[in-house]
């Protein structure tokens, strides 16, 4: 019975071919047509003629040679890609690949081909086939910008910034994971590296809440700056973050802790020899204007 | 097998490491600079690891050793250069170097050293 | 049979450690691991690779690239004809050396990289694998 049905479907299969190939300009007009009516189908008649008339192309390209789709699959990505890139909804851009069925399908009950009929089963499942691999590149390309932009986040939300000669602090802001406390903790390290700074203030004052992971990360960066031969301090830290971390048992043995970065600050500059002296409370500017 | 060379530069002995080492190299190391170090009456010794792109327990066990040695023959040791990846890496391990003192670059090193012995002066009695 | 994805170290001398460490390092970065995770699973390598040499007089190293997904990683099996090991749970303490160690080369490699599976028993060898995913 399989077998039966394969020769059958297989006989339908050509057939459908065939009309493909007798008809292109009259399907390839029509399923135009049809993809301009879809939502949003009207963006660039002429970009959409284009691309419509190279994946017809190679949607023929692919029965005729030894099935390869890749081809094929390639500008299918490409268009679900520039689609998206212009705000159109993933269902829309199926919606178009749909459409050809509507326009091959026209054209059979034309005809009223009965061989024809039987292959466009086998038609309409290849075209499902590729209106969902569009929908698939779609998620796969939301995905990648989703990554990309969290990765910007990450580089943007981790400033290493210099206080003064010798001395550089990351002010950190915002709910800490452990993939962010190890970017910080490298970039952290690098720094010191880079500008010879032998003391580090890490400042967590904008940090809400920390867990095991991230307390242990800290912890280690602390310890890691020491075997590079610099000292860190841990500044801000709230009531409650002090609470956790006595709570879990995590312990910070000889690291130096400071209530604010500006105490942090003071104490670095005591700790590298710099000597800050109070200014004069009053100080009179007299300037001197000229040609008067 | 390697042998790393060590260079003098007044009382301090320099070893800048430039190649993937061999335990046996390490070990070699490890007597020559305490030779050196009778030899010559260093007060320091720089161990530069710039250069390393890992160190692993013996290689960490190595600097440890040196250091003993070093203080026993009345020199410090300051391991200096190490890259932060390489940091990281022996913090999980979980070698903290204890009693090896470290510089972020040679220069800092040298400063350290020099810093030390005028300490130690100052502390002697008069 | 080896792909090219895939590849067998002997573990014989000391040189063979620094050839293991530098092959580990390449195929790391082929991996897309990034420059702390090379030298951590470099690292664990090197402490693996001396464990098979001290203790088990020799071994081999397979070294390969793994996927799962869209990530990929390196997947280092290590494995020697050696004594074995009796007490598994004690040799994978920090601290515990029958070489005269420093104890951290079982214990300590297995926090340098993110999965870890130790198969041995006395008479029958060692079998070390490990894996370090890119991030």
């Amino acid at each position: 019975m399989g077998a039966i049905l394969t020769v059958q479907s297989d006989a339908g299969r050509r057939r459908i071919e065939e009309l493909l190939q007798q008809h292109e300009e009259h399907v390839l007009k029509r399923w135009l047509e049809i993809a301009a009516t879809t939502p949003g189908g009207h963006a660039d008649r002429g970009d959409m003629t284009v691309r419509l008339t190279e994946i017809y192309q190679a949607l023929r390209q692919s029965f005729i040679g030894s099935g390869d789709t890749s081809d094929l699959r390639g500008l299918l990505a490409e268009l679900s890609r520039s689609r998206a890139r212009q705000g159109f909804a993933p269902t829309e851009t199926a919606n178009v690949v749909f459409g050809l069925k509507q326009a091959v399908f026209e054209l059979i009950e034309g005809d009223g081909d009965t061989e024809a009929l039987k292959g466009f089963v086998w038609f309409s499942r290849t075209i499902d086939d590729l209106g969902l691999f569009t929908f698939e590149s779609y998620a796969t390309a939301r995905e990648k910008i989703i990554l990309d932009q969290a990765e910007q986040l990450l580089e943007l939300s981790t400033p290493v910034v210099k206080l003064w000669e010798g001395i550089v602090a990351v002010p950190l802001i915002g709910t800490l994971d452990s993939a962010r406390t190890q970017v910080v903790m490298e970039k952290l390290l690098q720094t010191l590296v880079e500008t010879g700074s032998e003391h580090a203030v890490i400042d967590i004052t904008g940090v809400p809440a920390v867990d095991t992971q991230v307390a242990q990360h800290l912890l280690k960066t602390v310890v890691a700056a020491r075997l590079m031969g610099a000292e860190c301090v841990i500044s801000g830290i709230r009531p409650q973050i002090a609470h956790t971390i006595v709570t879990l048992g995590i312990e910070f043995g000889d690291i130096v802790t400071k209530a604010s970065l500006s105490d942090a600050l003071a104490y670095m500059l005591r700790q590298s020899g710099v000597q800050v002296v109070k200014g004069r409370g009053t100080r009179v500017t007299v300037r001197t204007e000229e040609g008067d | 097998m390697d042998r790393v060379p060590i260079l003098k530069l007044g009382d301090i002995l320099i070893v800048s490491i430039q190649i993937d080492l061999e335990d046996q190299s390490v070990l070699a190391l490890q007597e020559d600079l305490a030779d050196k170090i009778v030899d010559t009456g260093a007060r320091g010794v720089i161990i530069d690891i710039t250069a390393v792109e890992i160190v692993d327990s013996f290689i960490g066990r190595m600097f440890a050793t040196i250091a003993s040695i070093s203080r026993m023959l009345d020199a410090e040791t300051v391991v200096v250069g190490m890259r932060p990846a390489v940091a990281i890496t022996l913090v999980e391990l979980g070698l903290s170097l204890g009693g090896v003192r470290t510089a972020l670059n040679l220069e800092k090193g040298v400063a350290l050293l020099n810093h030390l012995d005028g300490a130690q002066i100052a502390a002697a009695p008069r | 049979m080896t792909s090219p994805d895939e590849q067998l170290l002997p573990i014989n001398s000391n040189g063979d450690v620094v050839l293991v460490r530098q092959q580990v390092r390449a195929v790391a970065i082929q991996a897309g691991l990034s420059l702390v995770d090379q030298t951590k699973v470099v690292t664990a390598a090197s402490e693996l690779a001396r464990n098979a040499l001290v203790y088990a007089g020799g071994g081999q190293v397979k070294i390969e690239i793994v996927r799962n997904g869209a990530r990929s990683g390196l997947r280092l099996t290590f494995s020697d004809d050696g004594p074995g090991i009796p007490d598994i749970e004690q040799a994978l303490t920090d601290g515990w050396t029958t070489g005269g160690g420093l104890g951290l080369g079982l214990s300590g490699s297995r926090r340098l990289v993110d999965e870890f599976d130790l198969q041995s028993a006395p008479g029958k060898g060692t079998l070390v694998t490990v894996t370090k995913w890119s991030r």
